[in-house]
């Protein structure tokens, strides 16, 4: 318990500390709003690979259609922001948002989890597709145009909190019951099944929580860019989520936030070269792939327990 | 001694392949019986059909429990296991990736409610019933001398105590029925005795029923209270291990082969 405490507080601390740096290093001016945008993006990245490292990593299921979530999200916000121009419009926004990303998950996810492996990555890019057609077609979403003058309630402290708090949530859920279950129909559905656990309701579940902080990223995305269209949530940006679940190491929540900095950066940098960039980027992609195809941290996680209980050990040796 | 399963006509078909045929047997509580047959007999699809991981052609499965009379016919495989009946396989289906005390915890899942808010919150019932399940666990591993060895990955158990963890993690759900399919299949002798001691000892300590495949003789007879025995899909003999022993049909079906 007192160690549980511990480590809580050494999170919370490192979260503070975070928001701290940041808000500093704006005042003095070192982070520049060329740099902060970067950083939001990060953030906002950040949001979608955990979810979606919950479902395929956790859960062991293969969506490619994370970015029809964000969409949800972010036109919930862009249409409702409009009307209602104030904070609690946003966060009303953001609500709506996860609520219609929940009801669309279930909708999606009863029929396509029962199936396996491919067939689920195309229903679920497919699912995606229709949701940006079915948007791109509309008139409250103004079409292929798509929508700007979104009025701006989400700064970067806003990202960063949110980007904590989504964070805390999928990792709690994954060390717990639930996250345990989870794991178990990864790794296999028919001993998953025959100990009890009703293995659908659990993919479900993972599934339904990857989408809803989907949705809370798109909220963000739509109201700091100000700018949203149909086609920022296509079948690439689906792909390019799941780059940085792949690269940072698949069941890896600390690898996810490494990749996710990381391919930020490289992307920031190379966004002079021009369409060498995206050559840069592919070349990095596959050398990462070939020489660790695990991802840059395969399954392993930052956990101050751990650390802490290898001081007590280091310790009790040296005494 | 009541009857806790009661399995009538049971028949399951692969295409053309009968796998299983008209077999009607029953359980006893408390009972420790075997089902023992040559390769191929249909002794793991008898154990699948029972455990819900397939649906049988035609027949009927009915529980009769502590909780009440449960037909197991429709339902599925989780819903059997809440029901009490657990497994293990014969070919090891651990959660590899996974360390030998979250194998255990995995099993308990349906008896223990978190919450998902109090979990995402870390209200103080989450560490609480984190804390029970935990010690119940290991309480369990002990009992298979796994307790020292909860943190490894369950793939990097040696072969004889990833069975034994099997076990463990059947046992976990709390079952009234434990189907073992061949516990002591790649086993050492003295692991093989080591087991059968176990085995004998939680089905005293559990007051549990459990129905036992083993291709290793001397282990059936020292644990067996009643055999059956498959052959081709259908029921060659029912008896107790003296009869079994000296049945002509098992002889030349069965043991003459082995001889
Ligand atoms: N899923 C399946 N599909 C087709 N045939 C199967 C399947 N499962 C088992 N069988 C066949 O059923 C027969 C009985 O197999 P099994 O129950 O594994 O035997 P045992 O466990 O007694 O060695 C075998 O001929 C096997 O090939
Ligand atoms: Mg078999």
């Amino acid at each position: 318990m007192k160690a549980n405490l511990k480590t809580n507080a050494i999170w919370l601390g490192l979260m503070i500390a975070g928001y701290y740096l940041m808000n500093t290093l704006i005042l003095v001016g070192v982070i520049n709003s060329f740099i902060e945008n970067m950083l939001v993006t990060i953030g906002i990245n950040i949001i979608l690979a955990v979810g979606l490292n919950l479902i395929i990593g956790f859960a062991g299921q293969f969506s490619l259609g994370h970015a029809g979530f964000m969409a949800i999200g972010a036109y919930a916000s862009a249409i409702i922001t409009n009307s209602i121009n104030s904070p609690i419009g946003f966060y009303i926004s953001m609500g709506v948002g996860v609520v219609l990303a929940i009801v669309i998950a279930l909708v999606v996810g009863i029929p396509t989890l029962r199936l396996r492996g491919d067939y689920l990555a195309i229903a679920t890019m497919g699912a995606a597709e229709i949701i940006r057609i079915i948007i791109n077609n509309l008139k409250i979403t103004n079409g292929a145009a798509g929508m700007f003058n979104i009025p701006q309630f989400a700064d970067w402290a806003t990202v960063y909190i949110m980007m904590c708090l989504t964070t805390i949530v999928i990792v709690n859920f994954i060390h717990s019951r639930g996250g345990r279950a989870v794991m178990s129909v990864r790794e296999d559905e028919i001993a998953a099944e025959a100990m009890g656990i009703n293995v659908f309701k659990w993919k479900l579940a993972a599934f339904v929580l990857g989408a809803s902080t989907a949705a809370i990223s798109g909220s963000l995305h739509a109201s700091f860019l100000q700018t949203i269209a149909p086609n920022d949530f296509n079948i690439m940006s689906s792909i390019s989520i799941l780059i940085i679940v792949v690269l940072g190491g698949v069941g890896s929540i600390t690898g996810t936030f490494v990749a996710a900095t990381v391919l930020g950066v490289i992307d920031t940098i190379l966004q002079n070269f021009g369409t060498l960039r995206m050559v840069i980027y592919a070349v990095a992609l596959i050398l990462i792939m070939i020489f660790k195809p695990s991802g840059i941290l395969g399954t392993w996680e930052l956990s101050f327990s751990r650390i802490l209980k290898r001081i007590k050990v280091k310790r009790g040796v040296s005494e | 001694m009541s009857e806790l399963l009661k399995v009538d006509n049971l028949i399951k078909n692969f295409g053309g392949l009968t796998a299983v045929s008209d077999v009607t047997m029953h359980l006893n509580s408390n009972e420790l019986v075997a089902l023992i047959g040559p390769n191929g007999a249909g002794k793991t699809t008898l154990f699948n059909l029972l455990t819900g991981v397939i649906t049988p052609s035609s027949g009927s499965v009915v529980l009769a429990g502590k909780e009440g009379t449960f037909p197991l016919n429709n339902k599925k495989a989780y819903q059997i296991a809440k029901l009490g009946l657990s497994r293990t396989f014969q070919n090891i289906r651990l959660f590899k990736e996974m360390t030998v005390l979250d194998n255990v915890l995995i099993a308990m899942t349906s008896r223990y409610k978190e919450g998902f808010v109090s979990s995402i919150l870390r209200f103080p019932s989450y560490y609480r019933t984190e804390r029970e399940m935990k010690e119940e666990a290991i309480k369990l591993l002990k009992i298979f001398s796994l307790d020292q060895q909860t943190e490894t990955l369950a793939k990097n158990l040696p072969y004889g105590i990833q069975r034994r963890l099997e076990i463990v993690r059947a046992l976990s759900t709390k079952p009234q029925i434990l189907f073992l399919d061949e516990p002591a299949a790649g086993m050492n002798p003295e692991e093989t005795a080591d087991l059968t001691r176990l085995i004998i000892e939680v089905q005293k300590e559990f007051h549990i029923t459990v129905l036992l495949i083993e291709h290793d003789m001397s282990l059936v007879m020292q644990v067996a209270q009643r055999i059956y025995v498959l052959d081709h899909g259908s029921l060659l003999a029912e008896g107790s291990p003296k009869e079994i022993q000296q049945n002509p049909a098992v002889i030349k079906a069965y043991l003459g082969e082995e001889a």
